[in-house]
């Protein structure tokens, strides 16, 4: 059914559809709308049974999600940002432990300085947590994403982490295309717990293992990450038969065929990269995107195989591992093993900062004259970087970072001396 | 066989032990079908309050409960010894997940068998002082808060013994731990305000608080059953000698635990609805002096010269206690 409606809501509607039995909620922009929404559907009854549980902190949301899991009951919670952190302990466990927790990022920037808008360095920063992680292009993608989480957690038993740009997506109101009960039903059988606490049947669960055991316990977290990378397009293909949409799976491409420069990217910054792309294209350009869905299990064969033939890969991403530069074009590096192109890493975006086609298209042509740098921050203003850095080679007691920079742009008034 | 019937004629006191009594009046622990809940085995040490104490509690709980019961475990002596992999003690489903979670993974379980409709399958949580009083607090005060259905159970043996005796928010003043030693002018831990739980449990108003000691042990199974009667959230506080961390005989467990009551340093007393409905009264007050000295942890305070000002102090700590709750009141008839 389509419906005009925020991306948030959209994905409260189909999470609501999967049947979850327990939500836990603890508030943090921009996740906020999903889980009010499914409040008020456990509240008022059209979502039932299901228990829906306010807590005292995402770390306890987490851990309500495991209690929950762990007593075979489907379920959900939605955090971003300072509140993934804040659960970072339990996040280890519920993988650990193998409890099929489904978890909506909406993406958020991490502080200090405190900053509430888009990029990916939350989830980016659980990539080892031993979760799935999903990333989703548009809502219509995150809604079909949630569906095929539930499918894809339960049948491993691992927890799946779906990733939505926070504002972006979440805020957005578009056309979205609901699915039907009876379309959700046919594609997700009711939770079968490989492990489950029952009184009949009494087992323990999270005892201590030791050096004799542990390798083989996170080799298995491993074996079966690499058995998602299986099922998930094998999940998609039954997505688009049930739904008659093509949603999910591990990549996909755009205008890769004879591209010789290939931009690598997730989420919805995707739209933006293919609009400049269809643009170039139009000027002869020979330029193509390769989208990741999976960033956990990251599809090296799949990353390789597209990109092997490309003359150069840009990879522009929404996070940044200080001191190194790029975390996901480190993963593409990997699939790139032996394979002699050039690789650009682009940071872009942090912290809500706009990624503009006008910007784009300046990056991908300096990126096509091999002129870039290898790690390039995009729409970096120096003279506001020079500034601070003088200041501090000048004066010891150079005051704090944030506010120095925000006076230099004139956002604070100047300081009254 | 699990009930003997009574050939003596001296019914009716419970000094003579169980077999004497009549049926409902036994113990959970004197049925030889009691379900051993924290199996032998375990990895616990000699005298260990902790153990014994939480045998007793579960048994207790799984007999209130027809044997419909889950536990959830933080880490610590009781998670670790119980079940060194790929051994457990456990005859119950029992779950372990993190140190300071507790409380939150038995609201998980307990919402999950509410939507299930299981109804007749209860929750347990269970911990040491550190993940209930510290690294747990926050969880267990979102439990209480909420009402959520679950007996949270904390084994209160005064500081992080797991980890190598240090101290937590449950260690009494001027007690030696690896991170408060005996030296200087203030010897041992700090004279605070004290971390005191079950008051805290009983400023959230929830429906049921008890402290029980491992010295009566009957008192704490009936605590236990009380509040298996009972729906919502629910905390009970054990007092557990550890001979390691403490610096006391392994024999001397229940004889420690019954001087912290009968000094009035470890009031026992059950509350409901934030109101204290029952003390358990001290039968003969003994000085603090005479609990403190056994153990090594409070050696510092008997050498030479005695600090006789901190144990006036630890006097006035367990005197306090004692006209809080009345602890020396006569009874009303």
């Amino acid at each position: 059914m389509l419906k005009q409606t925020e991306g948030s809501r959209g994905v409260a509607e189909a999470v609501a559809l999967c049947r979850p039995e327990v939500i836990c909620a603890y508030p943090i922009s921009p996740q906020t709308h999903i889980v009010e929404a499914l409040g008020e559907a456990v509240k008022s009854g059209a979502l039932a049974p299901c228990e829906f549980i306010n807590v005292e902190s995402e770390f306890a949301a987490m851990s309500v999600a495991i209690g929950a899991s762990a007593a075979g009951a489907r379920a959900y919670t939605a955090t971003a940002s300072q509140g993934l952190l804040y659960m970072v302990e339990a996040m280890f466990n519920a993988s650990g432990l193998g409890l099929p927790i489904v978890m909506t990022v909406a993406n958020r920037a991490i502080g200090a300085p405190i900053n509430i808008w888009n990029d990916h360095s939350d989830s980016m920063s659980q990539r080892d947590c031993g979760w799935i992680q999903l990333f989703a292009e548009n809502n219509q993608e995150a809604l079909d994403l949630h569906i095929q989480a539930f499918r894809l957690g339960e049948e491993l038993s691992l927890p799946v982490m779906v990733c939505m740009d926070g504002f972006i997506l979440t805020h957005a109101t578009e056309r979205l295309d609901l699915p039907t009960a009876e379309q959700v039903d046919a594609y997700l059988p009711p939770y079968e717990p490989r492990q489950v606490l029952d009184p009949k049947d009494p087992v323990s669960i999270g005892a201590m293992v030791g050096p004799e055991a542990f390798t083989e316990v996170r080799y298995l977290a491993h074996a079966k990450q690499m058995q998602a990378l299986e099922l998930i397009p094998q999940h998609a293909a039954e997505f688009l038969q049930i739904f008659g949409r093509d949603s999910g799976g591990l990549v996909r491409t755009y205008r890769t065929q004879d591209a010789e420069t290939i931009v690598v990217a997730l989420g919805s910054v995707l739209g933006t990269i293919k609009d400049t792309v269809d643009e170039m294209r139009e000027q002869g350009h020979k330029i193509g995107v390769l989208g990741i869905v999976s960033f956990r299990p990251f599809p090296l064969a799949e990353v390789r195989r597209i990109l092997r033939h490309a003359t150069r890969v840009v990879v522009l991403e929404k996070s940044l591992a200080v001191g190194i530069g790029g975390i996901v074009s480190a993963n593409v590096r990997m699939a790139l093993s032996g394979v002699h192109l050039h690789g650009y890493t682009v940071i872009a975006g942090l912290g809500g900062r706009p990624i503009t086609r006008k910007s784009l298209h300046k990056l991908f042509r300096e990126a096509e004259r091999d002129e870039l740098q290898q790690l390039t921050f995009l729409d970096l203003d120096w003279d506001i970087v020079h500034r601070e850095l003088e200041r501090e080679k000048q004066k010891r007691r150079s005051g704090p970072i944030a506010e120095n920079i925000l006076r230099d742009v004139g956002t604070v008034a100047a300081r009254a001396v | 066989m699990a009930f003997q019937p009574i050939k003596f004629y001296q019914t009716g006191t419970f000094t003579v032990g169980n077999r004497l009594l009549e049926a409902d009046q036994r113990s959970v622990q004197a049925n030889t079908q009691r379900t051993n809940s924290l199996n032998s085995g375990h990895r616990a040490c000699q005298g260990c309050g902790e153990a014994l104490g939480a045998r007793y509690a579960i048994d207790a709980a799984m007999n209130a409960t027809h044997n419909q019961l889950i536990a959830a475990n933080a880490t610590g002596c009781l998670e670790v010894f119980s079940t060194p992999y790929p051994e457990t003690s456990w005859q119950i489903p029992w779950i372990h997940s993190l140190f300071g979670n507790t409380a939150a993974v038995a609201t998980g379980i307990a919402a999950a068998l509410k939507v299930k409709g299981r109804h007749d399958v209860r929750v347990i949580a269970q911990g040491g002082d550190g993940g209930t009083t510290d690294i747990g607090f926050g969880c267990l005060s979102g439990l209480f808060e909420r009402n959520d259905d679950v007996l949270f159970i904390c084994y209160d043996n005064e500081a992080y013994m797991n980890t190598g005796v240090q101290r937590s928010s449950a260690t009494p003043p001027a007690a030696r731990t690896a991170t408060t030693m005996p030296v200087g002018p203030e010897p041992g831990n700090v004279f605070g305000q004290g971390k005191n739980l079950p008051r805290i449990a009983i400023a959230h108003g929830i429906p049921y608080v008890a402290t029980a000691t491992v010295a009566e042990l009957r008192d704490l199974e009936a605590k236990v059953r009380r509040a298996m009667e009972i729906r919502g959230a629910r905390y009970i506080h054990i007092f557990v000698p550890c001979p390691l961390g403490w610096g006391h005989e392994a024999h001397d467990t229940i004889r420690i635990s019954r001087l912290a009551k009968e000094t009035g340093l470890f009031p026992v007393f059950e509350a409901e609805h934030g109101e204290v409905t029952s003390v358990s009264r001290i039968r003969r007050k003994l000085p603090v002096a005479d609990y403190l000295r056994p153990q090594k942890r409070f050696a510092h305070l008997f050498g030479e010269p005695a600090r006789l000002d901190i144990i006036a102090r630890i006097q006035a700590v367990a005197d306090r206690n004692i006209r809080r709750f009345g602890l020396l009141e006569e009874e009303v008839h």
